[in-house]
């Protein structure tokens, strides 16, 4: 290992190959949030509904899910999906459909939790009001749970932010990988490592602040 | 838990037959090597894959806990802290203020200088919780194994690079512990905050001192409102455990990937992980609901419906 | 209990003396320069529209609540001193608040021994035999083992009231009783604060209970916008015609 003081020039001599990590990042995890929240729709919807084996089905598929660490789901859609498709697609797409399979379980019971945490009594009122179950769900139920959900959903994407750091172990160049290679061609492991923690510090940060934020917006009303 | 079992079942015929159903799926199925229990190039085992798994399973499980250990106790403490809303003054001995001032954390009274313990103590949760929620594990790991050494005295670097047993393992304790605290102390802090401003109000309305106030009230009910939330988190240490084959701990996730590349029986090797991954979860929630039984406190039906 | 007493004068020998006692909420005053005193054995009930200040009055009294200006002393003792011991001085004062607020993951008997062991100190059978008395006073020795949740509110509100008096207090503080109890109920929790009151209590009450007030306060005291607005006998507030806003609030709260 090095030894003496520390050398941040190599940190600004790599900013334009980081930043590209950083795109990779940012990629993935808007995808991610993406798939995962329409996925995640999907599977809330069946949780609720009537159909014992829609939600049964999609229960098994939450717990399952939520029972496994994220690396494992990484290492399994990276050697299950070439083997299902017959070709070679790139890592990227494998960790992508990981991370949209993952995060949909995550997704699927921060909008169960939501719709449930709506009063019984407000869907009594509308039913009482004659209005039928999708009219209901869509101006009584849903606009409620909704509110209650968007803290919770703004938390769930800044979660992917940092999970996405994970698909390191399959050698995908994100933000976090791109440095590793710098800190280990140029033998700099602890700036890297530490320019990495601030940047993901700043960027979370930043990204609590608005949920702080959105919760008084949300208090206030 | 009979639930528990027939999902994980369920589940596998369910992966099963999606990937049977791909139409170009063309697979050498070798389930025998899980059960390999030593090197026997015949039977497909280059190494003894069955004891590998319960080595992994084990080191899994020994990081998990041990971290939990670490997890539960600095998290309550800090989460405590966090709750702290009333000033804790300490007088500053042997020197007197001439002149009065007073501001958020240091005043006088009557030329006595205090200063708020409570305002740094509170102000150090905050920190703590912020710091450890918002850089993502794997970099915290990276920090702790590669950077940390090298950030204290020399003495102490030498002594952590070259001395500590264990250095992988130990690590990943640490900062899953560390990691996790933080979460947990979240947890604390919202089961605190969720019994009614009355409670503590009656506390302390019969006489008790504010540690006594949370010795008897508020801590034995927040912990129960909180038993769900804590089993995640715990599950949380134990799934995040896995980072570590990333430092070269060789826990579950990090035994099956290596029997994958030296047999290519990537299936059978990652079914192995995921139905003991979703064994022990099912037996820590069922462990768990008993707890939760248990300590239930006879009429009420929820806690947390204040 | 009929005997008049001069009890409006400040500087007397109440046991409860609060003078010029202002407090805020950021910039919101909630109390205004509250002055008044509570004798030994008195009785005054506190009365007032809500959001008038009189369940923070009670709470600045035995320090719940901090005060900025002014001051309050029980029994000679300053609350708002930062040297005051105040959870010494708070086992000397009983409490009984609007929710009641039993421990709810201990039983009835553990409510009430619980502070005469921690605070008081008294062993584990002292407290039990004095937790029982209190107990077959407010007529629910059968329920000793149950937890909170399993009594009714009435009942809740009648181990509350044995947990203030285990601390053998020298006044005891009501922060509106029975305004959460369903009405069949309100009856039980004040038949015991009356008989409390015949044995010579020391009670401050918040309550809108006029009937109550009419029978067993000394002093009526209304509230509105965080002032005293009204401290007199119990003979002259319900006898001879008040300001306009005392007048139109017991108008509304007498015939409803």
């Amino acid at each position: 290992m090095e030894s003496g003081g520390f050398d941040f020039h190599i940190v600004f001599h790599s900013i334009p190959f980081l930043a590209k990590g950083m795109g990779l990042t940012l990629l993935l995890t808007v995808l991610g949030i993406a798939g995962g929240l329409v996925f995640g729709t999907v599977l809330a919807l069946a949780r609720l509904a009537p159909f014992k084996v829609l939600s049964f089905a999609a229960g098994t598929y939450v717990n399952f899910f939520r029972s496994m660490p994220l690396i494992l789901v990484i290492f399994w859609f990276y050697f299950l999906v070439p083997l299902v498709l017959g070709q070679e697609i790139g890592a990227f797409q494998s960790v992508l459909i990981a991370f949209i399979m993952f995060e949909a379980a995550y997704y699927c019971e921060i909008m169960r939790a939501g719709i449930q945490s709506v009063r019984v009594g407000q869907a009594y009122a509308g039913e009482a009001l004659g209005l039928t179950y999708p009219q209901n769900m869509r101006y009584v139920v849903l606009p409620q749970a909704f509110r209650n959900m968007i803290p919770i959903l703004v938390s769930q994407a800044i979660v992917l932010f940092q999970d996405t750091a994970l698909v390191y172990v399959v050698g995908l160049s994100d933000f976090l990988y791109s440095a590793d290679i710098i800190a280990n061609s140029e033998n700099r492991l602890m700036e890297m490592y530490i320019t990495v923690a601030i940047v993901y510090f700043a960027l979370c940060s930043w990204g609590q602040f608005q949920v702080r934020n959105l919760q008084k917006k949300f208090a206030h009303e | 838990m009979m639930r528990g079992a027939l999902r994980v079942g369920l589940s596998v015929v369910v992966l099963l037959g999606l990937t049977g159903c791909a139409g170009d799926f063309r697979y050498n199925w070798q389930w025998s090597i899980l059960t390999c229990t030593s090197e026997n190039i015949d039977a497909g085992c280059i190494g003894p894959y069955f004891y590998w798994i319960l080595q992994g399973l084990w080191w899994t499980i020994a990081v998990a806990s041990a971290a939990w250990v670490i997890a539960f106790s600095l998290g309550s403490v800090i989460g405590i802290l966090r709750t702290l809303d009333k000033p804790i003054l300490v007088v500053v001995p042997f020197v007197k203020s001439p002149i009065y001032f007073r501001t958020r954390w240091i005043g006088t009274s009557k030329g006595i200088i205090t200063v708020d313990v409570g305002w740094f103590l509170h102000g150090f949760a905050n920190i703590y919780v912020t710091v450890f929620r918002n850089v993502p594990l794997l970099v915290q790991l990276f920090l702790w194994y590669f950077v940390f050494p090298e950030l204290v005295p020399h003495d102490a670097g030498m002594w952590l690079k070259r001395d500590l047993p264990f250095p992988e393992v130990s690590t990943a304790i640490f900062c899953l512990g560390l990691y996790t605290a933080s979460r947990v102390a979240e947890q604390v802090r919202a089961g605190i905050n969720s019994i009614s401003r009355g409670q503590q109000y009656a506390a302390m309305a019969i006489g008790l001192t504010p540690v006594q106030v949370y010795r008897y009230v508020l801590l034995p009910v927040s912990f129960r409102i909180i038993i769900p939330p804590l089993t995640s988190d715990f599950l949380g240490v134990f799934k995040n455990s896995s980072l570590a084959l990333t430092i070269g701990v060789l826990e579950l996730t990090a035994m099956t990937r290596q029997i994958e590349e030296y047999s290519y029986a990537g299936f059978e090797a990652f079914t192995a992980a995921t139905v003991l991954y979703i064994g022990v979860t099912a037996i820590v929630m069922g462990a768990m609901r008993i707890v939760e039984a248990r300590v239930r406190i006879p009429g009420m039906i929820s806690l947390q419906a204040k | 209990m009929n005997e008049t007493k001069d009890t409006t004068s400040t500087d007397g020998v109440g046991i409860i003396q609060m003078r010029h006692v202002s407090k805020w909420y950021g910039d919101f005053q909630v109390l205004a320069n509250c002055t008044t005193s509570v004798d030994k054995g008195e009785v005054v009930v506190i009365c007032g529209p809500s959001g008038s200040g009189k369940s923070t009055l009670i709470k600045v009294i035995n320090g719940l609540e901090p005060f900025q200006e002014g001051t309050i002393t029980f029994n000679g003792i300053s609350v708002g001193d930062r040297t005051t011991n105040l959870p010494k001085l708070r086992s000397q004062i009983g409490m009984v608040f609007q929710n009641f607020e039993l421990f709810p993951h201990i039983s009835i008997m553990q409510n009430i021994k619980l502070a005469q062991m921690k605070v008081l100190g008294r062993e584990d059978n002292q407290a039990r035999n004095r937790s029982m008395e209190l107990l077959e006073r407010v007529g629910l020795t059968d329920q000793r083992d149950k937890f909170p949740a399993q009594l009714s509110g009435g009942q809740q509100q009648r181990v509350a009231i044995a947990r203030g008096l285990a601390m053998d207090p020298m006044a005891m503080l009501f922060d509106e009783p029975t305004s959460a109890l369903d009405p069949e109920m309100i009856n039980e929790v004040l038949d015991v604060m009356t008989e409390l009151a015949k044995e010579g209590m020391t009670m401050m009450v918040v309550s809108h209970e006029m009937g109550f007030a009419k029978r067993v306060a000394d002093r009526v005291i209304f509230m509105d916008q965080g002032r005293i607005v009204e401290d007199a006998t119990k003979d002259d507030f319900f006898g001879t015609p008040r300001g306009d806003r005392a007048q139109l609030f017991l108008s509304k709260i007498l015939h409803h």
